[in-house]
């Protein structure tokens, strides 16, 4: 129950940032992408299962302040916080390197795939602009932001287990 | 070891219950109109005054990193800035002048002035779209206030977007750079309309991009003004878009298309006007549902209506 309460939280207050005090600190008209962080961290920190529905449920909240269409970001996010679920298992230390590679490798793969799904497949075509513009920009934002939350994150998660 | 493969068994089992969720999902706002569900009703009216806060305490740390800026550039811009408005002044003088004339000579032709007039109501953006790839925003007013899906939103005498989703005390807005805007547009010195659409790839850049611009007379150059058109559907005629800054024929040798500076600087808005009214098509809709058969009569008089107004 605390766990829940704690995380639902987080991810509140992760979008509330995301959206009001990162959008007025964008560096270029690029925002870093909290919400990913999140999913990852506790993607490999907690396992696959508790992955796909923190990611489920930062996806609902990107997808409610976007609305484009309702449930592609939950997809991609549910998504996401699964497949770092499998790295439950093989590493889970203070360690940042780790968290470091998979919220880059995370961030490129949310980028392709919000491409893909909403400018693609209405003929926007010149993929590298995009890349270079918008993807590769967030994912370097995003790692600076990994390298300052993640210790924070990984506290909270010990103090969690700790009391439970 | 058999207790974990069930549990991983019972994991992708979930993987593809939430993926078929969100697939439903999808398809479901794909096809009917959920946009504005129960859900994110709730969820807004929950987050928009949290956000509110957030977003004040954003503003005050940049305007406290304005206040500690180097002071040698704010006494460079100062002198700049009193040359500008000795400037103004005089010019103001000057327009003052031909306000007055101009106000009497619109008393004498008994123009319309229904662009000065439409309802307009202040609102604060507190909040950006989550994500990089859309241009949404937040504004801290909504239904009780008078805000309608479709309102038109302008700021710094220019249009900045359309209302596409109301809540009690929030609103969503579309801001005409985003790439899925559309608005149709005119010159105003030609009348000519054009198509003027957001695009991401010109972010940098800032312009708005300018398409299908019949302009069989040759007499649209850079630099000329262009509105929002008579015949849009959802925004009102008149309101000021910004300028050409290129254009181009077409292959087709039929319609030309280019680039339009926008007069709103999108990268630093803050506040913006609402204008609390909708384009009168939806009335007219109504009228032409109830007596479908007078549809001749119909269009002329809808047509003599715009005129009109």
């Amino acid at each position: 129950m605390k766990r829940k309460v704690t995380v639902v939280l987080l991810i509140f207050f992760g979008f509330i940032l995301q959206t009001t005090i990162f959008r007025q600190f964008a560096i270029a008209s690029i925002a870093p992408n909290l919400l990913l962080i999140l999913t990852v961290s506790f993607g490999f920190m907690r396992g696959k299962r508790e992955g796909l529905w923190i990611g489920f449920l930062c996806g609902l909240f990107m997808d409610l302040s976007m609305g484009e269409l309702m449930g592609i970001n939950s997809l991609i996010y549910a998504c996401i916080g699964y497949v770092n679920g499998f790295c439950y298992h093989i590493f889970y230390d203070e360690d940042i390197r780790m968290p470091i590679v998979c919220v880059a490798a995370s961030d490129l793969a949310y980028g392709a795939a919000s491409y893909a799904f909403l400018f693609l497949l209405r003929g926007r075509l010149d993929i590298l602009y995009y890349l270079r513009r918008i993807i590769i920009p967030e994912m370097l934002y995003t790692l600076m932001i990994t390298i300052l939350l993640y210790r924070l994150l990984y506290r909270v998660n010990k103090w969690l287990e700790k009391t439970e | 070891m058999k207790k974990k493969t069930n549990e991983s068994i019972k994991s992708k089992y979930l993987l593809m219950f939430v993926m078929a969720v969100c697939v439903v999902l999808i398809f479901l706002t794909f096809t009917t109109d959920l946009e504005s569900g129960p859900l994110k009703q709730v969820a807004q009216t929950v987050i928009t005054p949290v956000q509110n806060g957030f977003n004040r305490v954003g503003s005050w740390i940049l305007d406290k990193g304005v206040y500690f800026q180097d002071s040698a550039t704010i006494y460079e811009e100062n002198q700049i800035l009193k040359e500008k408005v000795s400037e103004l002044t005089a010019e103001n003088t000057q327009l003052l002048q031909n306000q007055d004339e101009l106000e009497r000579l619109r008393d004498l032709y008994d123009l319309d002035r229904q662009y000065q007039d439409y309802p307009k109501i202040g609102a604060r953006i507190i909040a950006k779209g989550s994500g990089n790839w859309f241009n949404l925003f937040t504004i801290n007013k909504g239904s009780d206030d008078g805000i309608q899906v479709d309102n038109n939103v302008i700021a710094d005498g220019g249009l900045v977007g359309i209302v596409t989703e109301v809540g009690k005390n929030w609103a969503t807005v579309r801001a005409i750079c985003d790439d899925y805007s559309n608005v149709s547009a005119m010159v105003s010195t030609t009348s000519d309309i054009c198509i003027v659409s957001g695009n991401l790839t010109l972010l940098d850049e800032g312009k708005l991009e300018m398409s299908k611009l019949i302009d069989s007379e040759n007499k649209v150059s850079v630099g000329a003004k262009v509105v929002t058109s008579h015949v849009s559907e959802k925004y009102l005629p008149g309101i000021l878009i910004g300028y050409i800054s290129d254009i181009s024929s077409d292959s087709n040798q039929l319609t030309k298309s280019g680039y339009i500076t926008p007069v709103v600087d999108f990268k630093h808005l803050q506040e913006v006007l609402v204008i609390t009214k909708l384009k009168e098509t939806g009335n007219s809709q109504l009228e032409e549902t109830q007596n479908e058969t007078a549809t001749p009569d119909e269009t002329a008089g809808s047509e003599s209506e715009g005129t009109e107004e």
